[in-house]
Order: C-alpha cells, then structure tokens, then sequence
C-alpha cells in the first residue's frame, strides 16, 4: 500500500490568537507557527497541557474557527484545498465529504433521534435511509447504547452517552479525514477500548485521525505519532 | 356586431338639445352621453373590462339601477322602443318607473315583448327569448367587481385583472365545495369573458349564465355607485369558471312552470293564497304569456285573462 | 443542481432619503443553501429581504435570479406579472406575522390550495388532496382542512404558511422572522420541521432572524448585519464560536448557549 505517504492533512505555519473586544480588545494568542502533516492511515495525536491550543487547532482544520495566518491543506480527491481561504460553500461541502469530527460535546438537534442524528452524515454521503439507519443501529450497539434510547432525542441523555452518539455520528461516514477531540474522556474502560477498536478499522481501512486522547492508555494504543502543541505556544506574540 | 342603436343615439345627439324648461333627450346632457359612450365603446373593445366611467347623479336612488339607466340613456335614440324587466317581470315597480321615465324623458316607445324590444334594461334576469342582432341587453349592476369579496383593495383587484392572476377567484369555488359538497353560488356566478377577463354577470342567477355565451346581441353592464362600464360583445364567449370534478350546472327546477308547462325556463316561487299555497311560474313574464297564448298549458293554467297582471 | 448561483447580490444599496436602509450587500446563494441574516432590529436586515424578493427597488447594485429555464435575470427588470408568477411558483415567504402571509378567513386547504389553482390545477379532488398531503408534511391534521387559520394556534398558522409556500415545490425561500412571538417549545418544533423540509427539497433560503439559535440550527452560512451594512460573514458555526467583529462578539456573548 502506498497510501502512507499520502499527506491527507499539511499543516504550514499555522497562527490563531483571540481578541477579545467586550474585554478591551484583549489579544490571546494561542498558538504560531503550526507544523505537521497527518497521511492516510495513521493516527497523529496532538499532545500539551490543557489550554495549549490543541482543540483550536482541531476546530481550525474543521473550519469552525478562523485560522490567522498559514495554510491547512487538505487532499480532496485529486484537488488540494486550503481550508484557511476556502469559500464557506466549499468548507460546507468538505465537511460532507472528505472531513468528519468528534467535537468534544454533542450538540443537539431538538426532537431528532439519537439514530437519526447518527445516519445523517452517511446519508448526506448517499446511503440511503434504510441503510443509513441500520449502520447508525449497529454502531449505537457496539458503542453499548441501550437500544430503547435510540428512538430519543440525545438531549436528555447523560454526557457519556451523549459522547457516546457524537462518536457514532463521526465514525459512521466515510471522511478522508477524522478529527477526534477526546471522544474518550467521559467513556468508561469498556467503551473507550471500543472506540480504540473503531479508530485501528479507520485506520485499517485507510482513513487519517488527528486527535486528542487525554488518556494515557488510549492515546498509546492509537497513536502512530505525537505532536506536541507546546512547541507551538504563540508565547506573547500578537495574534493577527 | 351591431352599433346601431349607438348610430340612432349618436343622431339622435345632431338633432339638438331640448327646449326651456324641458328636459334633455334621455335626461341626461349630452357632453355627459358622448363620456358615457366613449366608455361603451372602450367597453366593447375589451370585453369584460371594468371601465372607469364619471357616473351622474339620477333623479332616482342607488338602488334603482342608475348605471344601467345612465347606459340607456346614453344609447338610446328616438327610434329604439324600449323594455324594462326586473327580476324578469315588467310590472313591478322599479321596472314600471324606469320605463316611465325614459317615456317621458326621450319619448321613446316602450314594449313589453321581448322581439319587439331594440333596447332592454334588466335587473337580476335575462329574457328566456335569445337575444337577437339587433338588441342590446342593458344590466343594472350593483356590484362590479367579483373579486371585491375576496380582496378588498381596489389597487390589488386592478392589478390582478391586469395579470389575469385568478387563483384567488377559484379559492372562492373551492371554498364553497369544501363547505357545502358543491358550488353553492346560485346568482352572481363569475364568468370568464373571451378567455381572459372574470367578470361579475350582476344579480342574474346562474341560470342565465349560458345566454351569456355567444349570445348575438350586445350586452352592456352599467355600475352606477361604483362608476364602472363593461360589455360582453356579440359572438364572444363566457364561460363560467369551476373545477373539472364540479362542473358548472345551472339551477335546475324539479317542476315545470305552472301557467305554461315550461320546462327550460327560470322559475320563481309564488305564494297563492294565505294558506301556504305556492305555485312556481316562469320569472319571465313575457315568455310565460307568449306562451299560453301560443296554447302550452301548465298544470294550474285558467283560461281567460292572464292568472298574473299583465302591464297595462 | 446546477454549479451556478441561484440568487446573487452585488453591491445592493437602499437609501431612505439620507437614511440608509442597507449597502454594500454582495452574496451569492446556492441551491440547498441557507443564509441566516442577523443584526438587531434597524440593522437593515429587513430592508435586505425585500430588495431581494423584488418588492422594493435597490437604489444601487442588483439582484439577479436564476429563473428555471436557467436564464439569470435582474429582478428588477421582471415585469409585474413575471415577479408574481415567481412569488406563487419557484419563490416562497415566510413572514412573521402569518396574518400577512395567510388568508385568516379561508380554509386551511384553500389556503395551501391557492398557489395551486393560480397556476392552473382545476380539479377538486386532486387540489384538495395535494393540500392534504402537505398539512400532513407540515404535521397539521388533515382532518381539519375545512378549518381556518383564525381557529389554530400561532405554531400552527406558522406551519400552514410553510405549506401554502410549499406547495409548488419552489427553488427560493425568503423568511422573515419565522419564529418570531412563538413560544419556545413551538419554536423548536417549527424550526425541526424547517429543517428537514429544507434539506429534503434542497431550498435555497434567505432567513431574517435576531435570534441566534434559529440561525445556528437552520443555516450553513450567516450575514451579521448592523447600521445596513454586512460586518461579518461566514460559515454559521465560524461566525458563532469565533466572531471576530467587536459587534458579532456582543451579539454572541449576550446569549447564554447558542
Ligand atoms: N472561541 C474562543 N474565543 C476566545 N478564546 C478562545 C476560544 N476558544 C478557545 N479560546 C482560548 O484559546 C486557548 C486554547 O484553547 P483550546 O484550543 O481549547 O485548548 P486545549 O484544547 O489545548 O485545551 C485558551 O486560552 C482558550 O481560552
Ligand atoms: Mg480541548
Ligand atoms: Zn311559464
């Protein structure tokens, strides 16, 4: 197989600061000079301190937030895109695509079902409902849902099992691309080895994972390469 | 079609004006006829047009049908003879009136035959006798716009008539089928003239509808109150609207007429004695005495003079 | 779906007098796509809506729309019987009060069945069951089709309009404040149903809204608005978690969870 020395992701000077005007106009810079490339078939997993700036690299990639300065260049089939100045349409599209993410929390969709809300993403990728359902059944059943919540809208379930739909949701497209943000942190040991499960049959099947595993024994059985935000600590610098 | 009586009016204007002390020809002066028959005209140029028309104040109210006497007057020449029907009769009031009224006013003569007519005003009816070329239908109209009940504002209803944007006008019929399990409006009908214009046909019932369509004769509406002018030409078609699974019938009546035996006429209810008898007759007077006269009888005809008054 | 804009606005202009309503608007709008517009009240977002949807004239700039033949006209060059044939077939509104976008006196099928007869269907049964179909798609009992929309509650009225709007499967929706005076737990619900009904036709919308989370749960892009003019825009979810205008900030901040 060749496809480990694809570079799915490239990051290449990356910045992104905050500024805060209801507080002056009070600049956070968070992190400067973004390097790294993540390929097809492995696991690269931000590591730093809490506050580092590790999610916001996470939520940059995603285009949930701006990016200040550099480039995130993503492999979109034949084509490279530079998340950093791609139009919204195009962020739109590559998030049906090519990029999936597990934010760190479930954000609810009022009166949807926790196995809707699972399918949605495969079938915005063409499976047909049925389909769509039975995987989002089957995924809900290995991440041990109990099945009479699948019917339920997520916003009443506890946080692990919220976490538990959001990882489903992310998992059950086919993206080129996996953003996980702690998709363990409030699993027990049983469901965290599942989702360890789930990342190696991403892997395995080709897919490139930039995560965030804030447990030590996640993080070694999935990790393929550590890069340490700390070293991209934006120290005082101005954010843009 | 025909613009003679127009012709006869229009000479009628050359002859002069009245004298002191009199009144003018059809009462009404004639700058105000030659304004009125400009709109006839523009009227018949586009059939079914609402045509803006500044109405007079008559020597009569509202009511009494002002635009279509102003219409009359305005077409009227001294050879016309004519006929006033309300609600199909000669000899009620409104009707006895109008005709007085132009007697005096333009010294024309008036009938009660329908062929003998060149001009016929008419409330709420049309003769059972098909209009002829050389006749012109004169209707008194109360209410010119039929989609007034539907959009109040003026501005909207001329512009929806301007794009023929009727939908809302089938929303009316809708309406009445999901009501009542049909088209419960019996007079009043809206038609759709030479396929484009939804006009009102006034109060005639729905019965009348069909005369409308082809009909030879010029057939003005004349709307005093709301200063409106407009005309179905002869020859032209008017259709009247409904659904394709509810077709438009006209009313039908479970009996014939009592005095002549008709069976495809108008019939109107009338109480006979203060015992709750009633009979139903023909509402057009005129056809119902041809008749009898011509030897139809109905089940409670009596010979001799007519059972209904005729117009002395 | 084609690759080309549906709708797009350059540099649209309205000035009142001195006054401005909204400038220096330029957007373009792909089918399947939804663009929130949110500003407070007076931010011209209003003013925008209706330059778009041809009821008033831009001052400056142009709106242009792809008509289904697939010819992109100006709308303000469309005749009067042109914009009102888009308004009951490829256009939809939405509009606050449903008063203004409903007829309160007619039937509930009467009302979703208007668009219907104005372009031509004159069968009873098939306008009144094609209304039926979509009072079900709306989550209204069908069973009170005969009702009017004076008799049915605000949530209701409000998913009648978006039957009547509906029923001609248009490309283009515009609404204005389309949850605006419902309770919460109505809202929710309509706002559910919008955007299913959105995504399984694949409408293009133009959503006028003060209220973040309808922009946040309905849109993929937004447009903040403030004194007429477009300070900030960009993916909703971009714009929600990261605003960068000091305005867009306030606006975020002063609601607890969006
Ligand atoms: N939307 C935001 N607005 C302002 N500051 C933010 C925002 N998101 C993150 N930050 C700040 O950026 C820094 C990095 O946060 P984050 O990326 O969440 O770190 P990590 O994921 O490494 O814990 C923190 O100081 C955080 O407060
Ligand atoms: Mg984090
Ligand atoms: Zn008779």
């Amino acid at each position: 197989m060749t496809t480990e020395q694809t570079a799915i992701l490239r990051l290449r000077d990356v910045a992104k600061g905050f500024v805060i005007h209801l507080q002056g106009g009070l600049a956070i810079p968070v992190v400067a000079n973004v390097s790294f490339e993540v390929r097809a078939g492995e696991c690269v997993v931000l590591g730093g301190p809490s506050g580092i700036g590790k999610s916001s690299i996470l939520k940059m990639v995603y285009g949930n937030y701006r990016i200040d300065r550099g480039e995130a260049l993503v492999a979109d089939g034949g084509e490279v895109v530079d998340i950093a100045s791609a139009m919204p349409r195009r962020l739109i599209g590559l998030r049906r695509t090519t990029i999936g993410y597990v934010s760190q929390f479930l954000r609810a969709i009022p009166r949807v079902s926790a196995r809707d809300i699972v399918a949605e993403p495969a079938m915005a990728q063409g499976m047909g409902e049925v389909e769509a359902r039975a995987k989002a059944g089957e995924l809900l059943a290995r991440l041990n849902l109990p099945e009479r919540l699948w019917s339920l809208p997520p916003a009443t379930f506890s946080g692990g099992e919220q976490q538990r739909v959001n990882i489903a949701r992310g998992f059950i497209a086919e993206h080129p691309l996996l953003l996980l943000d702690e998709p363990t942190a409030s699993l027990d040991a049983v469901n965290r080895a599942v989702v360890v499960g789930l990342i190696a049959d991403k892997k395995a099947a080709g897919t490139a994972i930039l995560g965030i595993f804030h447990d030590e024994d996640v993080r070694e059985r999935v990790a393929d390469r550590i890069v340490d935000v700390s070293g991209f600590a934006a120290h005082g610098e101005a954010a843009a | 079609m025909t613009l003679e009586p127009m012709r006869a009016a229009a000479s009628a204007v050359l002859e002069g004006g009245p004298g002191e002390g009199e009144y003018n020809f059809a009462y009404l002066d004639e700058q105000t006829k030659r304004m009125i028959r400009r709109a006839i005209l523009k009227a018949i140029a586009i059939p079914g047009y609402q045509v803006p028309f500044a109405s007079r104040d008559m020597p009569m109210p509202y009511g009494w049908g002002t635009g279509g006497i102003q219409v009359t007057a305005a077409i009227l020449g001294p050879d016309d003879r004519l006929k006033v029907i309300d609600q199909g009769a000669d000899d009620t009031t409104n009707a006895v009136s109008i005709r007085a009224f132009f007697a005096r006013t333009a010294g024309v003569e008036t009938t009660t035959r329908t062929h003998e007519a060149s001009v016929i005003q008419t409330r709420h009816r049309i003769p059972e006798l098909a209009l002829g070329a050389d006749q012109v239908l004169v209707y008194q109209v109360p209410i010119p716009e039929p989609l007034r009940f539907l959009e109040p504002r003026e501005t909207e209803t001329r512009v929806m008539h301007a794009l023929a944007d009727y939908g809302l006008m089938h929303v009316k019929l809708y309406e009445d089928i999901a009501t009542h399990g049909h088209i419960a409006k019996t007079y009043d009908y809206p038609v759709k003239v030479e396929g484009r214009y939804v006009m009102d046909p006034s109060p005639t019932p729905k019965f009348d509808n069909p005369k409308m369509d082809n009909c030879a004769g010029l057939q003005l509406f004349g709307a005093g109150r709301e200063k409106r002018i407009y005309a179905i030409p002869p020859f032209t078609s008017v259709k009247s609207l409904d659904f394709e699974d509810y077709p438009f019938e006209p009313n039908k009546f479970d009996a014939p007429c009592a005095l002549c035996g008709a069976t495809d006429t108008y019939l109107d209810e009338v109480i006979t004695d203060d015992r709750g008898g009633r009979m139903f007759v023909c509402s057009d007077t005129d056809h119902c005495e041809d008749r009898q006269a011509s030897g139809h009888r109905g089940h409670l005809h009596v010979d001799g003079p007519a059972a209904r008054g005729t117009v002395a | 779906m084609s690759d080309q804009p549906l709708l797009v606005a350059e540099d649209l202009a309205k000035y009142f007098g001195a006054r401005v309503g909204c400038r220096e608007v330029g957007f373009e709008l792909y089918e399947g796509e939804v663009l929130a517009v949110v500003g407070e009240s007076g931010s011209g977002k209003s003013t925008l809506l209706r330059l778009l949807s041809g009821q008033s004239e831009p001052t400056r700039g142009r709106v242009m729309y792809r008509m289904r033949d697939g010819v992109t006209r100006d709308i303000v060059s469309l005749s009067e019987a042109e914009r009102r044939f888009l308004f009951r077939t490829d256009w939809g509104f939405v509009h606050q009060d449903a008063a203004a976008g409903l007829r309160m006196g007619v039937s509930a099928g009467g009302n979703v069945g208007e668009r219907l007869m104005a372009v031509g269907w004159r069968h009873y049964g098939k306008i009144r069951s094609e209304a039926e179909t979509w009072l079900e798609r709306v989550e209204i009992d069908p069973a009170r089709i005969d009702e009017a929309p004076k008799v049915f509650s605000g949530g209701m009225r409000q998913r009648l309009q978006i039957a009547r709007n509906l029923v001609t499967s248009p490309r283009l929706m515009f609404m204005d404040e389309p949850t605006g005076g419902l309770d919460v737990s109505v809202q929710a619900r309509l706002l559910d149903l919008l955007r299913r009904l959105v995504a399984d036709m694949g409408l293009a919308v133009v959503v006028v809204t003060h209220d973040l989370a309808v922009a946040r749960l309905l849109s993929h892009r937004i447009m903040v608005m403030k004194e007429g003019r477009v300070i900030e825009t960009g993916l909703t979810d971009q714009v929600l978690d990261d605003p960068r205008e000091p305005y867009t900030q306030l606006l975020v901040s002063s609601i607890l969870q969006v």
